[in-house]
């Protein structure tokens, strides 16, 4: 019982095994941009864009070695002057809606946009009584 | 007027939370028993291979570029290393694939060439050509998430299917189908 115990204790403490690669990071993976206008641009995009492996981080977060080559790729672009909504395009045109953590509005996601609308101004049709009976009690 | 009583719910209005509570209990259910699926879909299927060129990645296979794929005839393209377990166990796959007759083009990801080398020596080379990807640019341009993927590439160089994780043998059928009607 107390080995089952132990083990379960060490399984618990041991480290995910991950398979990866050996190879230094890509160039801009860990190094800012000298301007700190394109750099500030590029954390902007970084930080919404969702890693492909890590899949609730986004690249900006991660340390896995793709999510490290989209760093150094979305800073070589932006210093050569790419817009980063440009770059964005880029890759939902490869990756779909996952890869950005900014939603658009589509077929799949108008209800995201609709219902805070819709609950407002449903909130607003029930409690229109009590805003107008309120003002005629005390009349 | 000061008498009326404030605008009162009707009875049914009662169960509405209770209503609303057993509809998120069973979201969550839903959601606890569904299998999860973390696959991510390439959006390029049915697109032109982007533009490439990437070097030798072995000594014993060339390199590959976008125009290797132009020759009329379907192709696959592998995308793989060898720090991947998973391309371990499809090596055998790839050269069943080969022995029937396929040509099997590949990109090894972030790999060092001795690793590589080591790799092909002992799990085998069913490979055509090996492009090194050190930055996983190509990886990024096709859609590509993890390794291994295999890519059907008809004779145009269009993108014209994506399976992602390793080919089992009991899919090879299902590729040759593939690569068939990519004639």
């Amino acid at each position: 019982m107390i080995r089952a115990l132990l083990a379960a204790l060490a399984l618990m403490m041991a480290a995910p095994v991950w398979a990866d690669d050996s190879m230094p990071p890509a160039p801009w993976a860990y190094r800012q941009l000298p301007d700190p206008a394109q750099e500030a641009k590029a954390k902007a995009l970084m930080e919404t864009l969702r890693c492909l492996v890590c899949q609730s981080q986004s690249i900006a977060d991660s340390d896995a070695s793709i999510a490290g080559d989209m760093r150094s790729q979305v800073r070589e672009r932006i210093a050569a002057g790419e817009d980063p909504e440009a770059i964005r395009a880029w890759l939902i045109q490869r990756y779909g809606d996952y890869v950005s953590y900014e939603p658009r509005v589509s077929a799949a996601t108008w209800p995201l946009f609709a219902a805070p609308l819709l609950l407002v101004a449903l909130a607003a049709f029930l409690l229109r009584k009590r805003f107008t009976s309120g003002t005629e009690t005390e009349a | 007027m000061s008498k009326d009583n404030p605008a009162k719910a009707p009875r049914w209005a009662l169960w509405l939370p209770l209503a609303l509570f057993a509809g998120f209990v069973a979201l969550v259910v839903v959601g606890l028993v569904k299998p999860k699926n973390t696959d991510i879909a390439s959006q390029m299927v049915g697109k032109p291979l982007p533009a490439f060129t990437l070097r030798a990645a072995a000594d014993e296979r060339p390199g590959l570029a976008t125009a290797d794929f132009q020759t009329g005839k379907p192709q696959l393209l592998n995308i793989f290393a060898s720090w991947c377990i998973p391309c371990r166990a499809e090596a055998p796959v790839l050269e069943e694939l080969r022995r029937q007759g396929v040509t099997i083009n590949a990109i090894a990801i972030r790999d060092h060439k001795a690793d590589l080398a080591a790799f092909l020596g002992q799990y085998g080379n069913p490979y055509a050509r090996i492009g090194a990807d050190d930055v996983s640019a190509v990886q990024l341009a096709i859609g590509s998430s993890g390794v291994p993927e295999t890519f059907v590439i008809d004779g145009k160089g269009v993108i014209r299917y994506q399976h992602i994780g390793d080919i089992r043998p009991e899919q090879i059928p299902d590729i040759l189908r593939l690569l068939k009607e990519a004639q």
